[in-house]
C-alpha cells in the first residue's frame, strides 16, 4: 500500500534515527506491555505484532479524532470531516496516477495530504464566501473529489486497483509501522497545536461574532480547524478507511454531548472514542470482521447506550436538584476544576 | 449632540457615514458620538439599519463612505479586544447548544488578554468578580445552555465585565426574556453604567430605552435623533422615523 521511497542521504540522515527509536519503541515498550497484558488477561491477540499496531493506531485516532471533531461538531460543520476524506481518496488516487504515468515516487498518502489540506482550505473559502449554502458546496466538494479519484484509478493501467480497496474500507492486518509511526507523530502534533490554540478555537466556536470583536482572527482559526482535520483524515484513512474515518470525529462527541463543560466533554470524548477503538478492534479480530465498520458500529452502539440510556438515569438525579446531573457520561474526574 | 470640541475622547464617533448592501442602502449621512460614560440606546424600525449601524462602529464591516472611529483608531483597524464586549442578536440561543459552563463561558472574557497559557491570580480575580457582580457565581458550574434566558443574558454581560470592557454594546439582549428578568436586567446596565461602563443598547422598546439610557438615537437609514430621552419624548422624531401609522410603544412582538 505505502509506495516506499527511495530516501535521499540527507532524509536518511534525519528519518533513520527517529525510525529507530520507534523501531524499539514499538518492539521494546509497546510490544512487551501488551504482551505482558496478554498474559495478564489470558487474550493471546495482543501478542501478535500486527495486532499490536492496529491497538497502538486506534489508541492514536481515538485521542485526535475527537480533539478536533469536537470544534467541527459544535460549529455545525461535521460533514468536512468526511468531504475531506472523500477528496483524500483523490489524492492517493493523485499520486497513484503520477506515479504510474511519469514514474515518479510519491507516497499516496503525502499526495493524499496534500490534496485534503488544499480541499481544507477551499471549502472553508466556500464556506466563507459562497453564494451557496454550507451544505450543497460541501455536498459537491465531497462527490467531486470521489468522483476525479475513481476517475483517475480507471485511467491508471495495471493493478493500483488492488490497493485501492484498503484505502476505501481500511485494513487493520496491514497497519504498517509505517502508517502507525505516522499516526503517532500527527497525534502528537495535533494534540499540541489543539492545546496551544485551545482558548481560539473554543471561543471563535461557540460565538464567532464576539470573538471577532475581542480581536480573534476567527478566520485563521476556522482555516486552522480544517486544516487539522485534513491531517487526521487522512493519517487515520489506512485504518478506518476513506468512507468510514469521519465516525471517530462525529460520533463520540455526539455521545458526549451531555458533559457540562467543553473542557470534559473533550476528555470524555476522548474516553467514548478509545472504547468504541479498542472495543471494536478486539470484536473484529474475534470474528473476522472489517475493523473499520466495526469500529464504527461500536461507537454507534456505545452511543446509543448513553444517549437513550441516560435519558433515564439524569431525569431522576436532576429531580434532586443542581447535582452532576448533566453529566450522563462516563468520564473521568481528571480536570480537577482547573477550568478555563 | 456632538461632545464639546476640548472634551474626553469620544468613544464611538462615527461621521458621514453611507453604508449599503450592494444596490440597497442601509445607512445614510449617519453621524453620531458616543463619550465615555454615556448610555446609548438605539431605535428605529425593524429593518432601520441598527444592527448595521453597530456592525460598523465595532468595525465588523467598513462604510461605503465616511468614517468610524474607536477609541480614537479606525474600526475596522481596532485591535484592543479586551476593551469592548459584545452579545449580538440571537447570540445566546447558539451558544446554549454547546457544552459550556458559565464559568467557561465568562472566562472567554479573559482570552484576549491570555490567549495562551495559565490563567494568572488576577485573571481568575476578574473571572470571578464578574460572576459576582452580575449575580450568577452559584450557577458557575452549570451548563449556559440550562439557563434561562435572563440568566444567560446576565453570563454575557459577566464575559464583557471579566475583560474589563469599558465599552459594551448590545442587540436586543432580551428578546424572550421574561418581564421581571429584563427589568432587573436594565437595572443592572444602568448600575454598570454608573460605575463608569459606557453602554450602547439596540432596543425596540421605546419605554425601556426613555427610562434607563442617558441619551437616544433614533434610526431609521438617516439619523432622525440624537439627544436626550426627555427631548426625545417631547419631539416628532419617533412617528417621523416610523412613519404616521404606527405605534411602536405598542407594537409588542
Amino acid at each position: 500500500m505505502v509506495t516506499e521511497m527511495s530516501p535521499t542521504p540527507l532524509q536518511s540522515a534525519v528519518t533513520d534515527p527517529i525510525s529507530g527509536a520507534f523501531d524499539w519503541f514499538l518492539v521494546e515498550v509497546w510490544g512487551r506491555l501488551l504482551a505482558e497484558l496478554s498474559g495478564a488477561l489470558g487474550v493471546g491477540m495482543l501478542e501478535y505484532p500486527f495486532m499490536q499496531r492496529a491497538y497502538l493506531a486506534a489508541i492514536c485516532i481515538g485521542i485526535i479524532g475527537p480533539l478536533v471533531g469536537a470544534f467541527l461538531v459544535h460549529r455545525e460543520i461535521s460533514m468536512i470531516a468526511d468531504t475531506l476524506a472523500h477528496t483524500a481518496f483523490a489524492g492517493v488516487a493523485v499520486g497513484l496516477f503520477l506515479n504510474s504515468v511519469l514514474e515518479l515516487g510519491l507516497s499516496p498518502i503525502g499526495t493524499a495530504f496534500v490534496v485534503a489540506v488544499a480541499t481544507a482550505l477551499l471549502v472553508e473559502l466556500l464556506v466563507q464566501h459562497g453564494d451557496v449554502t454550507t451544505d450543497t458546496s460541501l455536498a459537491m466538494v465531497l462527490t467531486g473529489g470521489f468522483a476525479l479519484g475513481s476517475v483517475l484509478i480507471s485511467a491508471t493501467e495495471g493493478g493500483i486497483a488492488v490497493g485501492i480497496n484498503a484505502y476505501l474500507f481500511g485494513s487493520l492486518a496491514t497497519v504498517s509501522k509505517a502508517n502507525v509511526g505516522l499516526l503517532v507523530v500527527m497525534t502528537l502534533l495535533v494534540s499540541v497545536v489543539v492545546a496551544i490554540s485551545y482558548r481560539p478555537l473554543l471561543y471563535v466556536t461557540f460565538d464567532p461574532t464576539a470573538a471577532r470583536v475581542a480581536g480573534i482572527s476567527v478566520a485563521w482559526f476556522n482555516r486552522l480547524m480544517t486544516v487539522l482535520t485534513a491531517l487526521v483524515v487522512v493519517s487515520a484513512m489506512q485504518i478506518m478507511g476513506v468512507i468510514l474515518v469521519a465516525a471517530l470525529l462525529v460520533i463520540p462527541v455526539a455521545t458526549v454531548d451531555g458533559a457540562r463543560s467543553f473542557r470534559r466533554s473533550l476528555l470524555a470524548g476522548v474516553v467514548a472514542a478509545e472504547i468504541g477503538a479498542v472495543l471494536g478492534i478486539s470484536i473484529a479480530y474475534q470474528y473476522r470482521l472489517a475493523a473499520g465498520g466495526t469500529i464504527v458500529l461500536t461507537a454507534i452502539g456505545l452511543y446509543l447506550v448513553v444517549r437513550v440510556g441516560g435519558r433515564f438515569v439524569p431525569r431522576r438525579l436532576a429531580a434532586g436538584g443542581t447535582t452532576p446531573a448533566g453529566d450522563r457520561t462516563p468520564q473521568p474526574k481528571a480536570d480537577g476544576g482547573d477550568e478555563d | 449632540m456632538s461632545g464639546a470640541e476640548s472634551g474626553p475622547e469620544p468613544v464611538v464617533e462615527v461621521a458621514d457615514v453611507d453604508f449599503g448592501f450592494g444596490e440597497r442602502p442601509v445607512l445614510a449621512d449617519v453621524s453620531l458620538t458616543v463619550d465615555p460614560g454615556a448610555f446609548l440606546g438605539l431605535v428605529g424600525p425593524n429593518g432601520s439599519g441598527k444592527t448595521t449601524l453597530v456592525e460598523l462602529l465595532l468595525g465588523l464591516r467598513r462604510p461605503d463612505t465616511g468614517t468610524v472611529t474607536l477609541f480614537g483608531e479606525p474600526a475596522h483597524e481596532f485591535d484592543d479586544g479586551e476593551r469592548v464586549g459584545y452579545v449580538a442578536q440571537h447570540a445566546t440561543a447558539a451558544a446554549g447548544r454547546m457544552p459550556v459552563t458559565v464559568r467557561e463561558a465568562v472566562a472567554m472574557g479573559r482570552y484576549p488578554h491570555r490567549l495562551v497559557g495559565r490563567f494568572s491570580a488576577a485573571d481568575r480575580r476578574a473571572i470571578d468578580d464578574a460572576l459576582d457582580r452580575v449575580d450568577v457565581a452559584d450557577l458557575a458550574d452549570r451548563r449556559v445552555g440550562n439557563l434561562s434566558g435572563g440568566q444567560r443574558q446576565r453570563v454575557f454581560i459577566a464575559r464583557a465585565l471579566a475583560a474589563e470592557a469599558d465599552l459594551l454594546v448590545l442587540d436586543e439582549p432580551t428578546v424572550g426574556v421574561d418581564a421581571e428578568s429584563r427589568e432587573r436586567f436594565y437595572d443592572l446596565l444602568h448600575e454598570l453604567n454608573d460605575e463608569g461602563l459606557t453602554i450602547v443598547l439596540i432596543e425596540h422598546d421605546i419605554g425601556v430605552v426613555t427610562t434607563h439610557a442617558s441619551e437616544i438615537a433614533c434610526l431609521n437609514r438617516e439619523l432622525y435623533f440624537h439627544g436626550d430621552p426627555e427631548t426625545f419624548v417631547e419631539t416628532n422624531a419617533l412617528a417621523d422615523a416610523y412613519g404616521t401609522n404606527q405605534a411602536p410603544v405598542h407594537h409588542g412582538h
